[in-house]
């Protein structure tokens, strides 16, 4: 069910990269990275994500889902490892607590792949976005009271 | 004509939601409140919990309640009888409160209180042990509670919950004589899935436990900077400026 909020947080940043470019890009391909030891289930999002778009500028845009394993990092015996319900999510050789997550909490837009109209004129100024670690730009001021100091 | 092309994103999904939280957390920092986020599946006990911690806290402590819920205000009603402001938040048909949500109580608490007068924010999350682990909103430490009654396998069951948890209280202990749940091995998951975090077994009806409970609230309350109210002390210039200036 909160994968309906997670697709609005999704649409949400989608709108944000879409107001930097000066003609509204046509988006085919939303590469995610959804890590295993996350509560989104991969499905469920599509689902989501396909209801969501319908008829609005985001039609026709598929989402790939790609899964992260969970790897933990035992501090005790050093090894990387596959920590699984079975085994409490312990190390294997030492039954050392899963201590350290390399990887598994990933919920990440990691591209988008989209065609633009080719414009006339002068070059259009490189879009942010496509550094390779953006920054995420941070909305318009505060519109709330100020708090007290 | 279109030229197809890509940008490289590596933006979080939840990048709105985390905004919105960043947001939040600056209120709360400005105004030297420490917010607490509460969360436990259904009928593990968070509204009694916090009764009996409001009523430990009164005297010593400034606080106010974000309470949400899907549906009705009952929880709301039974806090506002331990006489701190609360504001009910219904959510509807979402499952855990986001920093929006939050957002919004904290403009219609500022209607009841100024929030600079108080310590504590308790935000009592909706009754769900998946969704809310993933929505931040602004806290500054996750609360879980998890029953004896729900079975000492919960934490493998759901570890998101149970890894994102700075503190976690095994609840209604007093039931103890009466269900098969073994205290240690409900520890021990919760440990193993998260070796840094405070597990301290409580009873909100016989009070058993709350010392230790409250200890460890004292404790991060201290090392984030913040500071029970002594009734016998003047408040904190601060605070007091805070005060009179609302």
């Amino acid at each position: 069910m909160h994968e309906v909020d997670m697709t609005r947080c999704l649409l949400q940043a989608l709108e944000d990269w879409r107001d930097q470019h000066p003609v509204q890009p046509h988006v085919g391909t939303i590469h995610l990275l959804v890590g295993e030891f996350t509560c989104v289930e991969p499905s469920q999002l599509q689902l989501s994500f396909a209801a969501a778009v319908k008829d609005t500028w985001l039609a026709g845009a598929r989402l790939s889902i790609a899964s992260v394993p969970l790897v933990g990092k035992c501090l005790v015996c050093g090894n990387s490892y596959r920590p699984n319900p079975t085994s409490g999510y312990a190390s294997p050789c030492c039954g050392h607590p899963m201590e350290t997550i390399l990887s598994g909490r990933e919920l990440k837009i990691r591209r988008i792949d989209y065609s633009r109209p080719r414009i006339c004129g002068p070059p259009v100024q490189a879009n942010p976005c496509s550094q390779p670690t953006p920054s995420f730009v941070d909305p318009s001021p505060c519109t709330c009271p100020p708090a007290t100091p | 004509m279109h030229m197809p092309t890509s940008d490289t994103m590596n933006l979080s999904l939840l990048a709105a939601n985390d905004r919105q939280a960043r947001h939040n957390r600056q209120h709360f920092d400005a105004w030297g409140l420490f917010c607490i986020n509460v969360m436990s599946s259904p009928g593990a006990g968070k509204t009694v919990l916090l009764e009996q911690t409001l009523c430990s806290l009164h005297n010593t402590c400034a606080m106010a309640v974000l309470e949400g819920d899907m549906t009705t205000q009952l929880d709301a009603q039974r806090l506002a009888g331990s006489g701190v402001p609360v504001v009910p938040i219904t959510t509807g048909r979402a499952c855990h409160l986001d920093a929006a949500m939050v957002s919004t109580g904290l403009q219609l608490l500022r209607q009841q209180c100024d929030p600079a007068s108080l310590d504590l924010l308790w935000v009592e999350n909706v009754g769900n042990l998946v969704c809310p682990a993933e929505f931040a909103v602004g806290e500054h430490c996750k609360l879980a509670l998890l029953s004896v009654t729900e079975g000492d396998d919960k934490p493998l069951k759901y570890p998101v919950m149970f890894r994102e948890a700075d503190c976690v209280l095994i609840t209604k202990i007093d039931l103890l004589p009466h269900v098969p749940a073994d205290l240690e091995r409900m520890g021990h998951h919760v440990r193993q899935i998260n070796p840094h975090c405070g597990v301290f077994p409580v009873s909100a009806l016989t009070g058993a436990g709350l010392g230790d409970w409250l200890a460890w609230l004292g404790q991060q309350l201290r090392a984030k900077g913040h500071h029970h109210r002594n009734p016998q002390r003047p408040t904190s210039d601060r605070k007091q400026s805070a005060l009179t200036t609302a």
